[in-house]
């Protein structure tokens, strides 16, 4: 599998990402925003950050960058697109994926561990989380409280589009393990082909035992797995 | 839609003494000078930038000035 990290300036998971990638074996390039062309590759990663110093709303500029033409073919043709934290944002503002994320409920930076459970594992992204019941991940976001209409939500539950969701360290899903105030707990939604994850959370923070736990690794092998 | 900062404000101006306050949404404002001397073509990149940039019409309203 090969992959291409687009880097924003202001960019600042870029190369974790990267490294991640790596790890599994999957061959990355780093690609400077200001290209028009991407290389040859099955999967795009939009890493987090603070693209463009969230200037107008996070993500927004990033969205008009010249790479994006291409990142927009790349999902057309079906490739895989996978948007963590800020990268979830751009994906928002490319339209690429519905909703809004608004700032956090409680107007504070986040920066913690959180407990997850993945909802959809039948797609390329997830499908290892199949056999994980809970999941812990870092978040770390100002602007990451998921937001759309009743209709877009209905439609996100009624079609299986929710990645992810926030839950307690027993794994239900309520108010209380909420940290930013999305709706029905949201963390990650997939587009309708599902070749689109957005995250806010970081799988890339937490792929070796020696950075307190490796849960993030099980989204790259499920990448790996799906050639 | 939920505007947390709005609503901070909001209670406050509360807090203050302001009782008549019912609600207050926060919102951006830009100041634009165009190279444009016909008005109707004016407004209509404006219109552009708000549709294409400036808002995000999934949850912001906008309203143009001229001057």
């Amino acid at each position: 599998m090969k992959s291409s990290v687009i880097v924003f300036p202001g960019s600042n998971c870029d190369r974790d990402v990267a490294v991640a990638l790596e790890k599994f074996q999957i061959k990355n390039q780093m690609v400077w925003h200001d290209e028009v062309d991407l290389p040859k590759c099955d999967l795009v990663v939009l890493p987090g950050g603070f693209s463009y110093g969230d200037y107008l709303r996070t993500g927004c500029i990033a969205s008009k960058s010249k790479i994006i033409n291409a990142v927009l073919n790349h999902a057309k043709r079906g490739g895989l697109i996978l948007g963590i934290c800020n990268g979830f944002q751009i994906l928002i503002e490319t339209q690429l994926l519905p909703g809004v994320l608004l700032r956090n409920k409680k107007l504070k930076f986040i920066s913690k561990n959180v407990y997850l459970r993945a909802i959809n594992t039948d797609n390329k992204f997830c499908s290892n989380y199949k056999y994980k019941d809970i999941i812990k991940l870092p978040i770390a976001h100002n602007e990451g409280n998921y937001f759309a209409n009743d209709n877009l939500i209905k439609k996100l539950e009624h079609e299986d589009l929710i990645a992810f969701k926030y839950c307690n360290n027993k794994g239900e899903i309520e108010k209380n393990s909420n940290p930013n105030g999305s709706s029905n707990n949201i963390a990650g939604i997939l587009n309708e082909k599902k070749n689109i994850l957005g995250m806010m959370p970081h799988p890339e923070r937490l792929i070796d035992p020696i950075l307190s736990g490796e849960d993030g690794s099980f989204l790259f092998t499920s990448l790996i797995k799906s050639q | 839609v939920l505007d947390p900062q709005g609503k901070v404000v909001t209670q406050t101006l509360k807090n203050m003494g302001y009782d008549n306050i019912e609600n207050v949404r926060q919102g951006k404002h830009f100041e634009i000078e165009l190279n444009e001397s016909d008005q109707k073509r004016a407004e209509k990149t404006t219109e552009e930038f708000c549709k294409k940039l400036l808002a995000n019409t999934i949850i912001e309203n906008y309203t143009i000035n001229y001057k």
